[in-house]
């Protein structure tokens, strides 16, 4: 008589006590979740935010160590001056590294594209062409006009709009005064002279996107 | 066992669950953008707001993940474009602004995304930080950084900012000065924000790049031995690319080295370029 009335009860506080066992491990998952160093779950930030862990904190969402990928100063360097198989590397080669490195390569490169380079319509030989343009970075001006090649301002920026593949083939392919390959093969020009949009006058200046057509 | 089934719970949803997981993550990113646009379009980040966009990254990591099955499942495109990309830089312009006393730095990143997808199957990657670097000594080491990353539906500006730290790995410096954010506009819906004499922008614009590249290639590999034809054909017309713009007076930059440009070498010249890095697991 005894034991068959503990029995239900002793068999429901045994089985409180397996519910209470479950939260306990759900809670040490949530629990290590928000301490595993990694942005998983709900979480919004490394081990922050989501339903389980506690707010981020603005160092919390923007927390973490980041490593390089890409880089660029100028248009197409790598794509006109290095090897295929070394554009990787330019990639994550700080600038003031980079003449050092790949000065010779691109050097090399444009005694390829034009194996009779001397000069070209900036007075420059593949020497200096190669120390230029080795250095991956955008020249702008603080002052003045700023632009790729305007034909008096040389590489004091980059606007929007400029052709700025046909200077670099000039460079590269025009010879000193500028009319080396123009013909068979015609290499300074790529024929395709402007945007296919027009920009805008003011912020943020580049054209809306283009959506699909009905 | 048990925390990998949990987590096997947590991330698996059925493509129906996803679905309409997006749905109402659309739907909160809309109501979301209503409250706050007004604000956002005229004044920079304030702690009240970064409460909000802790919602909305929250609400958005679903979106991702929504995201994310798309792009594995539905994505045809051969074109170098979008999937695994979200690194690349497409293109950097750095020019005077209408006002002469401001400069313009356009960053624009994962090129050749075609006609209406971006924001539909192409977006900024949380994870990828992206820089414009200044050097005002000519030492061709940053002297000054403006950082840009996304988080949730908007894309957060810190600087620029003098910064001591250079190379290959970087942190975000929550502790600038100058942060703002302005929220990402789509093809729809055009956002700018301005602050501290800046205007900034993130989101889908029409890629400003035009070459025949194709034709490059062709000539490049023997097949096109008379070089460029007449007309050319632009590979990157009808394509897209995501932007971020930066409009800001010259003055928070500080006046930069001459005989830097020897085309230009009187004139005061900074060394700039732009990286994209990837946060480390």
């Amino acid at each position: 008589m005894k034991i068959q009335k503990i029995y239900p009860i002793a068999i429901l506080l045994l089985s409180l006590l397996f519910v209470q066992c479950i939260n306990d491990d759900d809670n040490a998952i949530y629990q290590d979740r928000c301490n595993d160093g990694i942005q998983n779950g709900d979480e919004t930030g490394v081990d922050c935010g989501g339903s389980q862990c506690d707010p981020c904190s603005e160092e919390d969402l923007f927390a973490g160590t980041y490593m390089q990928k890409d880089q660029m100063g100028r248009p197409a360097t790598n794509i006109l001056f290095n090897q295929v198989a070394l554009r990787d590397s330019l990639n994550i080669t700080e600038p003031y590294l980079m003449q050092e490195r790949f000065k010779d390569v691109f050097k090399n490169r444009i005694m390829t594209l034009d194996t009779t380079y001397t000069t070209n319509v900036l007075g420059l030989d593949a020497d200096q062409m190669a120390a230029i343009f080795s250095q991956d970075v955008l020249w702008v001006a603080a002052t003045g006009v700023t632009s790729y090649d305007n034909g008096s301002e040389i590489l004091t920026g980059r606007a929007l709009g400029e052709d700025v593949m046909d200077s670099n083939l000039l460079w590269i392919f025009g010879g000193p005064d500028g009319t080396k390959n123009n013909v068979d093969p015609l290499l300074i020009s790529d024929n395709v002279d402007e945007n296919d949009a027009d920009f805008l006058t003011e912020f943020p200046y580049l054209a809306p996107p283009f959506e699909i057509e009905d | 066992m048990q925390k990998d089934s949990y987590i096997e719970n947590d991330y698996f949803y059925s493509f129906n669950d996803m679905v309409s997981i997006q749905y109402w993550s659309i739907l909160n990113h809309i109501r979301t953008f209503k409250a706050t646009n007004n604000f956002l379009q005229k004044y920079s980040i304030q702690k009240t707001m970064m409460k909000k966009s802790r919602l909305i990254a929250m609400i958005s990591s679903l979106g991702v993940m929504v995201l994310a099955v798309v792009l594995m499942s539905g994505d045809h495109n051969d074109s170098p474009s979008i999937s695994g990309t979200t690194s690349d830089i497409a293109d950097f312009y750095a020019f005077q602004a209408p006002d002469p006393n401001n400069l313009v730095l356009v960053m624009n990143m994962q090129g050749l995304i075609p006609a209406g997808r971006a924001t539909e199957e192409a977006s900024f990657d949380e994870s990828v930080l992206m820089e414009f670097n200044i050097d005002i000594n000519n030492d061709l080491k940053e002297d000054i950084l403006i950082q840009a990353i996304r988080r949730g539906d908007s894309m957060y500006f810190f600087g620029p900012f003098l910064t001591s730290q250079t190379g290959l790995m970087s942190e975000i410096n929550t502790d600038a000065d100058l942060k703002n954010s302005v929220k990402i506009s789509t093809v729809e819906e055009v956002f700018v924000a301005e602050a501290d004499g800046m205007k900034f922008f993130a989101g889908p614009r029409e890629d400003p790049f035009f070459f025949d590249r194709n034709r490059f290639d062709e000539y490049l590999r023997g097949n096109a031995p008379g070089g460029f034809s007449n007309p050319g054909t632009d590979t990157y017309a009808g394509s897209n690319v995501l932007s971020i713009v930066v409009e800001l007076p010259k003055a928070l930059l500080g006046t930069p080295a001459t005989d830097v440009n020897p085309f230009a070498s009187a004139t005061p010249t900074y060394n700039m370029w732009v990286e994209t890095k990837k946060r480390l697991p």
